[in-house]
């Protein structure tokens, strides 16, 4: 099935965008399929935070892996609802849920 | 001056091999890069990450494969100058090149090539008001110098390795020592964190968890880091250094003044040699962007041999090159 996932920008602007669950994606793919400005430099191994999320929805309550964890204490900026993207698999479960984006831009 | 034929700005896997390929035309290369070592986001951000994409390698590990072609590019004696970031690139009236760093180092090539990935890879900065204010004056991203902070006080913020590691290693020889993380606990190293724990009991370090800085003090040079924890309660410590080891990100850095043509954040190029909009300048690798551009090691080492079959014209004043197989013709040196 598909799944909306609603995205705000730094601009506070949301968009909702479509995601299938039975493509054993990620969060961070769907995001960077989607021309979002999310680096992804590690390639998805929760290795350079550059996916960085904030979870809106508080229904969403599936707990970040040691990995994750550990990256997200080396941030200077992050909040009890805090995630890597690239560790966030698509759900069923995560229909609806509301994210927004934290990662660094890559800029001058 | 260092004078060479190609100048590559970034030692990752594509500026590697864009000296392999270089080479192989008998073209001279330097290599410049921000980071302290060799290997790009390979080696700085997922040494240990395997690569499946690579042909002839099943899995490669990220370091493996940037040691294997730092091996593979030692018959043509490439030379770096590493942990300085590229500030100017100017053209000469006879269409070299003159490239400078941030300590002063120049170079003179016939040709450059952007082999920069994400850009320059540069500190996580807490957001913190007037922090620019005391960045060299008390404020320090990496610890370069560590005798520089012996019998000072130092505040070292952050929960990563980098924080542990540097915060044991200078506990013995700073007046005082103050480490802040907003966490409660350490994950990572357990024998760190055990050391770091054991340091505060032996009041070698004032350990702050469940904390931040969130105020810089100081007249002119840093004399203060307000420390606030979760609680709200706030507590003004002297410091003379602010070390904030947060990791790194990648900025585009001084490439977006070189007037080349940038479509976000990427340089365009043109798909038959990867040459920019300023003749003699070529990027190749993640840095540059085309339509179809797939930002994959693979795709730059593509890239990286037909740049070199165009620099070759640039370098050599307009001579084609001729297409020499390595099975034929091995690998010959200088």
């Amino acid at each position: 099935m598909d799944i909306k996932i609603h995205i705000e920008e730094a601009d506070g602007n949301i968009n909702t965008i479509e995601a299938p669950t039975d493509m054993s994606l990620s969060l961070m793919e769907i995001l960077k399929a989607s021309d979002y400005p999310v680096a992804a430099t590690c390639g998805g191994m929760a290795l350079c935070a550059s996916c960085h999320v904030e979870v809106l929805d508080n229904t969403y309550n599936e707990e970040a892996n040691d990995a994750e964890m550990d990256m997200l204490d080396t941030l200077p900026v992050v909040s009890n609802s805090s995630r890597l993207a690239c560790q966030m698999p698509i759900t069923e479960e995560m229909d609806g849920i509301r994210i927004r984006l934290m990662a660094e831009e890559v800029t001058g | 001056m260092i004078h060479t034929d190609l100048c590559i700005i970034g030692a990752g896997p594509v500026g590697l091999f864009a000296v392999f390929e270089a080479g192989l035309l008998k073209m001279r290369c330097h290599v410049m890069d921000v980071l302290p070592q060799i290997g790009g986001q390979l080696s700085e951000i997922y040494p240990k990450k395997p690569i499946y994409d690579i042909p002839g390698y099943p899995v490669v590990l990220a370091q493996e494969l940037v040691d294997n072609l730092s091996k593979q590019i030692e018959p043509f004696n490439p030379t770096y100058t590493l942990g300085e970031r590229v500030e100017k690139i100017e053209r000469q009236e006879d269409e070299s090149f003159i490239l400078e760093t941030n300590e002063g180092t120049q170079c003179h090539a016939k040709a450059v090539v952007i082999a920069g990935g994400l850009g320059c890879f540069e500190p996580r900065k807490p957001a913190l008001e007037k922090l620019e204010n005391y960045e060299g004056k008390g404020i320090d991203y990496m610890v370069r110098h560590p005798e520089k902070y012996t019998n000072k006080k130092v505040v070292v913020a952050g929960g990563g390795d980098s924080a542990l590691d540097w915060t044991i290693y200078l506990a013995d020889m700073v007046e005082e020592l103050t480490l802040v993380h907003r966490g409660s606990s350490f994950r990572g190293a357990p024998d760190s964190a055990e050391k770091i724990f054991k340091l505060a009991e032996e009041g070698k370090l004032n350990l702050k968890l469940n904390s931040q800085v969130t105020a810089l003090h100081g007249n002119g040079v840093l004399k203060e880091c307000l420390i606030t924890d979760k609680a709200g309660k706030a507590e003004l410590v002297a410091s003379d250094y602010f070390v904030p080891l947060f990791g790194l990100s990648p900025k585009l850095g001084p490439i977006a003044s070189w007037n080349l043509n940038l479509d976000r954040n990427a340089i365009n190029v043109n798909v038959e040699d990867y040459s920019t909009n300023v003749p003699g300048v070529y990027a190749i690798g993640d840095i540059n962007q085309y339509p179809g551009k797939l930002k994959l090691i693979l795709s730059g080492f593509h890239e990286a041999a037909l740049m070199a079959q165009s620099a070759y014209r640039v370098v050599s004043g307009g001579k084609k090159a001729s297409l020499k197989y390595t099975t034929v013709n091995g690998i010959q040196s200088f």
